[in-house]
C-alpha cells in the first residue's frame, strides 16, 4: 500500500542548506474510526516514525501521531558539506518498514 | 461540568497570558474521571507528558497555517524556530499540539545541526476550529512556544 516518494536536489554547493520533500502513501488509520456496518473500532495503523540520514548520520527524525493526515508528507532541510547518500526510513506501528535512498553531488 | 467550563475559559485566556498560564493549567486538569481522560486528553496535559515541567517562553517559534481550513482532513502547516543551528546552539526538537483535537499531540520532530534549518512542513488533521501550538526545545534546555489559530469548516478527525 505504502510507497515512498522523495525529492532531493541532484546537486548542491558545499555548505548549502537544501530542502527535502517526502511523501508516503498510507491511510494513517487513527484508531478512532468505527466500521459503519459492524460498529467496531477500526484498529490504529499509522506510520509512527520517520528518519532521514545523510552518510549514515541522522539529520531529521519525526514521531508521527494519528493527528497527521493520510499519506503523510514531510518537508525539512539538510546542510550538505560533501557528496553522499540520503537514506529515509518510515516505520509503521506494526513494525513494517519502508525505505528510500537518494544521492547528491556536492561541488 | 463547571470544571469543564472553567477549563475552557482558561483555555482561551491563556492565549493572552502565555506560558505562565500553561503551567498553572497543568494542575487543573483532572476532570470527568479516568474514562473521560482515556478518550480525550487536554493539550496542556499532553504537553506536560512530552516536555515535563518546563515552562516554554513565548517567541522564537512560528507556526504557519492557513487562516481558514476548508477541509480539516488535511491542513498544511509549517513550524520553524529562530536558531543558528550550529553545533553548540541548535533546536533539538519541535513538538506540535492541536489544542482542540481529542489527541492533541500531532507530531514531534527532532533536528540536529546537520538539519541546517529548524523548519519543517507537514499536514495535519483538525477536528474543529482551534489553536495549533508548537513548542521548540533548544540545545541549551530552554523551551519556546508559538501559536496560531485556524478556522476549520469541515472537521477531519472522524470517518
Amino acid at each position: 500500500m505504502a510507497k515512498p516518494r522523495v525529492k532531493v536536489p541532484k546537486t548542491a554547493k558545499a555548505g548549502e542548506i537544501i530542502k527535502i520533500k517526502t511523501l508516503i502513501a498510507h491511510k494513517m488509520e487513527t484508531g478512532n474510526r468505527k466500521n459503519k456496518k459492524t460498529g467496531k473500532l477500526i484498529p490504529r495503523k499509522i506510520i509512527q516514525d520517520f528518519q532521514a540520514k545523510f552518510n549514515g548520520k541522522e539529520v531529521f527524525r519525526a514521531n508521527l501521531h494519528p493527528g497527521i493526515s493520510a499519506n503523510p508528507y514531510l518537508a525539512f532541510h539538510a546542510k550538505v558539506d560533501k557528496s553522499g547518500e540520503f537514506e529515509f526510513t518510515w516505520t509503521e506501528d506494526t513494525g513494517k518498514k519502508w525505505s528510500a535512498k537518494k544521492s547528491i553531488t556536492v561541488g | 461540568m463547571t470544571d469543564k467550563i472553567h477549563l475552557e475559559i482558561l483555555n482561551r485566556r491563556d492565549f493572552v497570558l502565555g506560558a505562565s498560564a500553561v503551567a498553572a493549567l497543568a494542575t487543573v486538569v483532572p476532570l470527568g474521571g479516568n474514562r473521560a481522560l482515556a478518550k480525550s486528553v487536554s493539550w496542556q496535559e499532553t504537553m506536560k507528558a512530552v516536555i515535563g515541567d518546563a515552562k516554554p517562553a513565548a517567541g522564537k517559534v512560528s507556526v504557519e497555517l492557513p487562516e481558514i481550513a476548508e477541509n480539516g482532513r488535511t491542513v498544511p502547516f509549517t513550524v520553524s524556530a529562530d536558531s543558528a543551528m550550529s553545533s553548540g546552539d541548535y533546536v533539538k526538537a519541535m513538538h506540535v499540539f492541536s489544542t482542540g483535537n481529542p489527541r492533541p499531540h500531532t507530531i514531534s520532530m527532532y533536528f540536529t545541526p546537520g538539519s541546517g534549518k529548524a523548519s519543517a512542513t507537514s499536514r495535519m488533521r483538525l477536528g474543529k476550529t482551534q489553536d495549533v501550538v508548537c513548542v521548540a526545545e533548544m540545545s541549551d534546555g530552554k523551551f519556546y512556544m508559538g501559536k496560531r489559530t485556524v478556522k476549520v469548516t469541515i472537521g477531519g478527525c472522524g470517518g
